[in-house]
């Protein structure tokens, strides 16, 4: 219908090396950006800083979470904690005067180095304890955060973050807080599209599909599990400090716990695991559906005079990223992005189904 | 430093650690059997105390009745739990069977105070509120009550290992291929074990439930457990009996000593630093198989 074509057929190397293969995927790719771009101009205040700033951002983390989940097979329960760690570090660095350029880079290299601490205390074994090590860095790092009053300024206390200058841009309103999470996005979309066509990401997907395979053909497990280790916590860290700068703006303990840990996993498996596009379906998916039902539940609930109780209406949420997540995984373990192609395969040799790639 | 504190926050102690045993039990059988490690539990526990404060509460029933129908209830779950979920997982990555059982935790923790609403539901099993003295040591009577009743079904479990079910179970575990080969129903072996496991769960989401009341907060269990499924070996249920009174004893201790020092709170990271300490020094637990992979 929209593609016209019998299947995916290359002519040349570089043509398979694209990153976007098909004209289509191309133009949307392009239709997408320049929505973005235009997006404070055409959309109200609201849909940009209610919806499109935490959804870029919110698919930035699910990115770096994907690099480790999806890339590397390795799992990661306190992805929350490694953006804390992000987050604290740079906004202290900014009220200390060092430039936010230095500050949120710092900040991803204090996440990746305490991060990479409680991945090398597991990975020496299999993924069950990674796990389990990385749910007890989640309430560690909770723990020194909160307890420490030097970096949180005590247990109930906010920090505010004060104006940053980027490149000599000031990155204060509405407007170039979004076009600064958005420039991070593209930076980072681009790493996450490249990373799978270097030697490192060949290397993450042969440890991923078997990491003693992966040694017998001369991969080093251990060393290319760090590295993604360290890679992710460096990307969560940069988010981390991009979420406090341009959306929350003031950062406290509260807002890094293990829900958000939670919901970035949902994010990636929902998603697809291993995909970038995923990412930001996974992200769309968990951030607005919980938005929608409980509008859903709020107006049939007036209508139809049912009488649903606060309580059930602020646990919808909670439910719905179980249900997500266990849905996926045994019904579509490779979430949305699986989806997507599916449909896009069907579409792309309609109506000569028997020319299937 | 005042040695009947100190006693007394030892045995206290080691009491809430044998009840945290009883629901790192669970995790331990369910592992032993599918080599499915079940991060569920905690939601179990909580999900088991919800029904069984529903029963009492709003079906009136007495608490000798609501008990035994919680247990077989919650049985019933867990098998269901293994027949809805886990059975379409067989010979998926690690990852994603961790990952489905993370996601039924957090699908639990949701439905049930959404359901019941997040007041503290009270479950009142009859225990006297007054401390009983022993020399100048206060222990409270609710914590005597569950651990004794958890040491009894611990060693309830191990002797389950050594009865036929036990050996089906324990054959399942070594091999699942071998085990079918000889006429073992493997299948049903595993759902025993979910089933066992969700039992054991309920009964610490009882006791539990009758010293600090019902509600979304007993799914916290999770973390202690798997300290305690971890520090014992994850395939080892006398482990588990030691690494609860280590865990409980430490988690007492570090709340009497420590909290003063630094304000409040390190009962909560007790759990998670044994994790990192026992992943260090030797993985796979006190007791636990060291786990050789072939290639």
């Amino acid at each position: 219908m929209l593609y016209r074509r019998a299947g995916i057929r290359h002519t040349s190397y570089r043509a398979e090396r694209a990153l976007w293969p098909l004209p289509f995927d191309r133009y949307l790719v392009t239709a997408v950006m320049l929505f973005m771009l235009a997006a404070p101009f055409i959309l109200d205040r609201l849909y940009v800083v209610a919806y499109l700033l935490p959804w870029i951002i919110w698919s930035m983390a699910a990115l770096g979470l994907n690099l480790l989940m999806g890339g590397a097979g390795q799992i990661h329960l306190a992805y929350g904690a490694v953006m804390a760690i992000g987050a604290y570090t740079s906004v202290h660095m900014v009220r200390a005067g060092i430039p936010y350029e230095i500050a949120m880079l710092a900040g991803g290299l204090a996440s990746a180095s305490i991060g990479i601490v409680f991945g090398v205390a597991a990975l020496r074994v299999k993924a069950l304890y990674l796990a389990m090590s990385t749910l007890a860095m989640q309430y560690i790092v909770d723990f020194v955060i909160s307890h420490v009053p030097a970096i949180s300024g005590g247990t109930q206390a906010t920090i505010q973050v004060p104006p940053v200058r980027f490149l000599g841009l000031r990155i204060e309103g509405d407007v170039p807080t979004y076009y600064f999470a958005l420039a991070v996005c593209v930076v980072i979309t681009l790493f996450m599209l490249n990373v799978h066509r270097t030697s490192f990401g060949r290397a993450l997907a042969a440890v991923r599909e078997k990491d003693y395979a992966a040694e017998v053909i001369g991969v080093d497990t251990f060393k290319y599990k760090l590295l993604a280790f360290w890679t992710s916590s460096f990307i969560g860290g940069v988010v981390g400090s991009v979420l406090v700068v341009c959306y929350l703006r003031s950062v406290s303990p509260d807002q890094f716990h293990i829900e958000l840990s939670v919901q970035i996993v949902a994010m990636v498996i929902v998603g697809g695991l291993g995909s970038v596009l995923g990412s930001f379906f996974g992200a769309a998916l968990i951030l607005f559906t919980p938005i929608i039902l409980n509008n859903l539940v709020g107006t049939l609930a007036s209508s139809a005079g049912l009488a649903l109780s606060a309580d059930l209406r602020a646990h919808i949420p909670l439910m719905l990223y179980g249900a997500l997540i266990v849905g996926f995984l045994v019904f579509e373990p490779l979430g949305l992005a699986k989806i997507y192609d599916n449909v896009r395969n069907y579409f792309l040799v309609w109506p000569f189904r028997h020319a299937r790639r | 430093m005042d040695y009947w504190l100190i006693g007394e926050l030892a045995v206290t102690g080691a009491l809430v650690g044998l009840m945290y045993a009883l629901v790192a039990v669970g995790i331990v059988l369910v592992y032993k059997t599918s080599g499915v490690a079940n991060f569920a539990q905690g939601a179990i526990a909580m999900t088991g105390g919800y029904v069984a404060w529903a029963i009492a509460i709003l079906f009136g029933a007495p608490m000798w009745v609501a008990i035994p129908l919680a247990l077989v209830a919650m049985f019933g779950f867990g098998m269901l739990i293994e027949h809805a979920v886990l059975r379409h997982m067989i010979g998926q990555p690690v990852i994603m069977i961790i990952m489905v059982t993370f996601g039924i935790e957090i699908f639990l923790r949701g439905l049930m105070p959404g359901i019941f609403g997040v007041a503290v539901k009270r479950l009142d099993l009859g225990i006297p509120q007054a401390p009983l003295f022993l020399g100048e040591m206060l222990i409270n009577r609710a914590y005597l009550v569950g651990g004794l009743i958890s040491a009894l079904l611990i060693g309830g479990a191990i002797l389950l290992f050594n009865s036929r079910a036990g050996v089906v179970m324990r054959a399942v575990s070594d091999d699942q291929g071998a085990s079918w080969s000889v006429g073992i129903r493997v299948e049903r072996a595993i759902a025993m074990a979910w089933g066992l496991g969700a039992g054991t769960a309920t009964a610490s989401g009882i006791l539990w439930g009758s010293t600090q009341g019902v509600d979304w907060s007993l799914s916290l269990l999770l973390l202690k457990a798997l300290a305690i499924a971890i520090l014992g070996g994850l395939d080892s249920i006398p482990g588990v009996l030691l690494a609860g009174l280590i865990v409980g004893v430490c988690e007492s201790l570090a709340t009497g000593i420590i909290d003063p020092l630094v304000g409040g709170g390190t009962r909560d990271i007790v759990a998670s630093v044994i994790i990192l300490i026992t992943l260090l020094v030797r993985p796979y637990g006190l007791f636990g198989r060291e786990h050789i992979e072939r290639v």
